[in-house]
């Protein structure tokens, strides 16, 4: 052992925290709008908005990852190599549907024929729900466990991640992200998308909320049933659930917004309770829970850990700033060009129901 | 093979592939910054449609120089973990540095610029075009930053206890001399691989639709970048041998295989035949490599024997001696079409002062091949330095065996497949979108009454 984490060690696993509750928060509605988009887009028109509707900012939204990544590195160099190289061929997916996805959007208006779009909307289809589902997945087993030996390295292979737990809490964000996803669209479509969305957002959020409480309850039994709780204030978990359930009641009663940032932050709050859970451990070994990976095991020395923080402290609030401002500037409902604000019912004839 | 030889076989072919596409972000940010900047000034319509036509080839390249660049912030930690946790301490810095100011710059501003026309100010959005140059340059410190700790390690201590190398000033690391001369490298290479295909298609345009102020504008706009930023390298590239020579003696005495130390050592342009015995054929020019090593006629150039009998009292026994082959030809590749840059730009400079630029047919013709050169250039440069600091992976205190992860052959071997095709068809893809869009006339008339419906929506 090496002692209780340095103040500054527990400033890293914060910040690390918030990255990826920010990653989850922001690239959850835009894999959400991806997942959806073989749902709610029933003409190529239709797909088209919906697109529009996260383009100018998903790009935005992914760097959240490369930061947490890179930020991983910087602060625990030791957890992110564990990591990385444990979840090798997850992460090779979750690679290959991330390069997919992204060049999906640039390139599926780029192209003429009917055949080329119905390709390049199957990679965003699925670019978007294999990282969404998967990325549960890994998080569910850094708590859960994965086999990792006495001198820290991973003995295990790619079946061994897939616990079901883990495999819960993958479908938990995979469902979760959509219903987030599908609460964007209902703020930024307008005419019989909108309606559509909304319809379905109806549907989706109870089953959003079903999934959130199982996943809790089987995160507190694991917990309780190994006497290992981490240090998580109950209130976390309680309200991550509270706002799950707000949001089923906003989005009957029709306070769509409300309900997006309801969902926007029991994510927050699920994901902090992964994190409190995993305290003061960063990865905790199936193998034996003495073999966990700890903070101060994983972490850099004083000096990166002094320069990481000046220079986050300088530049976060600008990033927030100008990032927050892009969404003041893309605020507006994504309509049919020509036809007008949100009211207008589109051009084109409307879906006969 | 081995699952090191795999790995190995992967982060080259994922980095050469990435780093075709970074170049044309870099250079085109820049040059759409300047373009953008003239319409803006001048209001003439001619730089206004250069700026949307670029931009689409710009957006299309994009998007995959993004996704490529993911996979290799990963790779670390997949496939050099040893690597990761010896060096994490250091090497993360630079990586997160560059996230936080680079990628978020990139990335938001390029949302407003490709979404924002008539939601913010023709100002604000001309300063986005900006800010997104300016991230890919710091991109492009933090990332050479962390490379440059590779190839000359500085500002560090190894840690007694955990035997890893540990930040002891940060300062150092920016101040990384290697880095400095890289940095303007890198950047002057990227500015000549934009100027190329800038030239490369406006003369495909000029000498098929005939003289368009747009397209001559533009040609010409690549021409005079292309010289001036393939001149200004072309020092800067001698400057950064000198550090080389200094810093990396033995990757400089494998640039020319030079097997023995020689004082005012000449240097060949060409070898047929063994480059470490006797050579059936070689054009020698003499004193040059002292030149080009530290500026004086007769200096001496140390030998790759006499270096690794250095190393091996320095660092016990081994081979110290990166592929010579590769090292030899490489250098040749990226000087020698470096040298034919310079020159087409130097004959296009003439061509223009001449008044003749948009009628030479040949040389217009002839730009369209050229613009393949800068790839080549590049892509050996890389080569070229990655290789020559072997067997190190970071210079003098890991060696590239040692770095690598835990994981069998087969998951090496799986995402190595995975990524050839993945890349394989993306290549395609983007070639065939490129060459589109490169051809198409500057504004194309609406084709339909949808497609002018819907010309608000960029996806």
């Amino acid at each position: 052992m090496m002692g209780n984490p340095t103040a500054l060690q527990i400033v890293w696993f914060t910040l690390i925290a918030i990255l990826w509750s920010g990653y989850f928060f922001l690239e959850g509605f835009d894999f959400g709008v991806g997942m959806l988009l073989g749902v709610l887009g029933k003409s190529d028109m239709d797909r088209r908005l919906m697109i529009n509707a996260i383009g100018p900012t998903w790009d935005g939204n992914e760097v959240w990852l490369l930061v947490a990544g890179g930020a991983t590195f910087a602060a625990f160099p030791v957890w992110y190599a564990t990591v990385f190289s444990a979840f090798y061929l997850a992460l090779f997916l979750i690679l290959a549907a991330l390069i997919f996805r992204g060049v999906a959007f640039e390139y599926r208006g780029k192209g003429l024929s009917e055949k080329w779009r119905k390709w390049w909307d199957a990679a965003i289809i699925l670019g978007s729900a294999i990282p969404a589902i998967l990325w549960g997945v890994a998080f569910g087993d850094f708590v859960h466990g994965i086999p990792l030996n006495q001198a820290g390295h991973f003995t295990g292979n790619f079946f061994s991640l897939l616990s079901p737990y883990s495999i819960f809490t993958g479908l938990t964000t995979g469902v979760v992200f959509a219903t987030h996803g599908a609460l964007f669209l209902s703020l930024k479509t307008t005419g019989e998308l909108r309606k559509r969305t909304q319809r379905l957002t109806r549907k989706l959020a109870p089953a959003a909320m079903a999934f959130i409480f199982a996943f809790l309850a089987w995160t507190y039994f694991n917990a309780n049933h190994i006497n290992d709780t981490g240090v998580v204030p109950g209130i976390l978990p309680v309200g991550a659930l509270m706002l799950a359930v707000a949001a089923v009641v906003l989005v009957q009663e029709g306070y769509f917004g409300w309900a997006f940032t309801s969902i926007g932050a029991s994510i927050v709050g699920i994901t902090a309770t992964l994190f409190l859970n995993l305290y003061p451990r960063v990865l905790v070994s199936s193998t034996n829970n003495a073999f966990s990976l700890t903070i101060p095991q994983a972490a850099s020395a004083h000096y990166t850990l002094v320069v990481m923080t000046i220079v986050a402290a300088i530049f976060t609030p600008l990033v927030l700033l100008y990032q927050g401002w892009t969404y003041y500037v893309f605020r507006k409902r994504i309509s049919i060009p020509g036809t007008g604000g949100e009211e207008t019912m589109p051009s084109a004839a409307p879906t006969p129901e | 093979m081995s699952a090191l030889a795999l790995s190995r076989w992967q982060f080259a072919i994922t980095i050469i592939y990435h780093f075709i596409f970074v170049p044309i972000t870099i250079g085109m940010a820049l040059s759409l910054a300047i373009m953008q900047t003239a319409y803006h000034r001048t209001k003439n319509e001619k730089y206004g449609q250069i700026v949307d036509f670029f931009g689409k080839l710009f957006a299309i390249n994009f998007a995959i120089g993004v996704v490529t660049g993911i996979v290799q912030e990963f790779q670390f930690g997949m496939n050099w973990s040893q690597y990761s946790i010896f060096v994490g301490n250091i090497f993360g810095a630079p990586l997160a540095i560059e996230g936080l100011l680079a990628f978020f710059l990139e990335s938001t501003f390029l949302g407003i610029w490709l979404f924002g026309k008539g939601k913010v100010s023709d100002r604000v959005h001309l300063f986005s075009i900006w800010m997104v140059s300016i991230g890919t340059m710091f991109s492009a410190l933090f990332i050479l930053a962390a490379n440059s700790f590779m190839q000359h390690p500085v500002g560090y201590k190894i840690d007694p206890a955990t035997h890893r190398a540990v930040m002891t000033n940060f300062f150092a690391l920016l101040g990384n001399p290697v880095l400095i001369v890289t940095f303007f490298h890198t950047l002057l290479a990227a500015i000549t691989t934009a100027a190329a295909i800038i030239l490369a298609v406006s003369a495909y345009q000029l000498a098929k639709r005939g003289k368009t102020p747009a397209f001559s504008a533009a040609v010409r706009f690549g021409v005079v970048v292309l010289f001036v930023s393939m001149f200004l390298n072309a020092f800067v590239g001698h400057i950064q041998g000198q550090v080389m020579t200094k810093e990396q003696p033995m990757k400089m005495a494998a640039a020319e295989a030079l097997y023995n130390t020689q004082t005012g050592a000449s240097f060949s342009l060409l070898t047929i035949g063994n480059l470490s015995g006797q050579p059936i054929f070689q054009i020698r020019l003499p004193h040059l490599l002292s030149v080009l090593a530290d500026n004086s006629w007769n200096s001496t150039v140390q030998g790759i024997n006499q270096l690794q009998a250095q190393d091996v009292a320095k660092y016990g026994p081994g081979s110290y001696v990166p592929p010579v082959w590769v090292t030899y030809w490489t250098f040749r590749i990226m000087v020698g079409v470096g040298g034919v840059l310079l020159l087409f730009g130097a004959l296009g400079l003439w061509y223009m002062r001449r008044r003749r630029l948009d009628e030479t047919h040949w040389y217009l013709r002839a730009a369209v091949w050229v613009a393949a050169l800068p790839f080549i250039a590049n892509t050996t440069g890389w080569i070229f330095t990655e290789v020559g600091r072997q067997p190190w992976i970071v210079y003098g205190l890991l060696k590239t065996s040692n770095g690598i992860s835990n994981l069998s052959s087969l998951s090496v071997g799986i995402t190595l497949a995975g990524f050839t095709v993945i890349y394989t068809v993306l290549a395609v893809v983007d070639g065939m979108l490129m060459f589109r869009y490169a051809r198409k006339p500057l504004s194309e008339p609406p084709q339909s009454a949808e497609s002018a419906h819907t010309a608000d929506l960029v996806y």
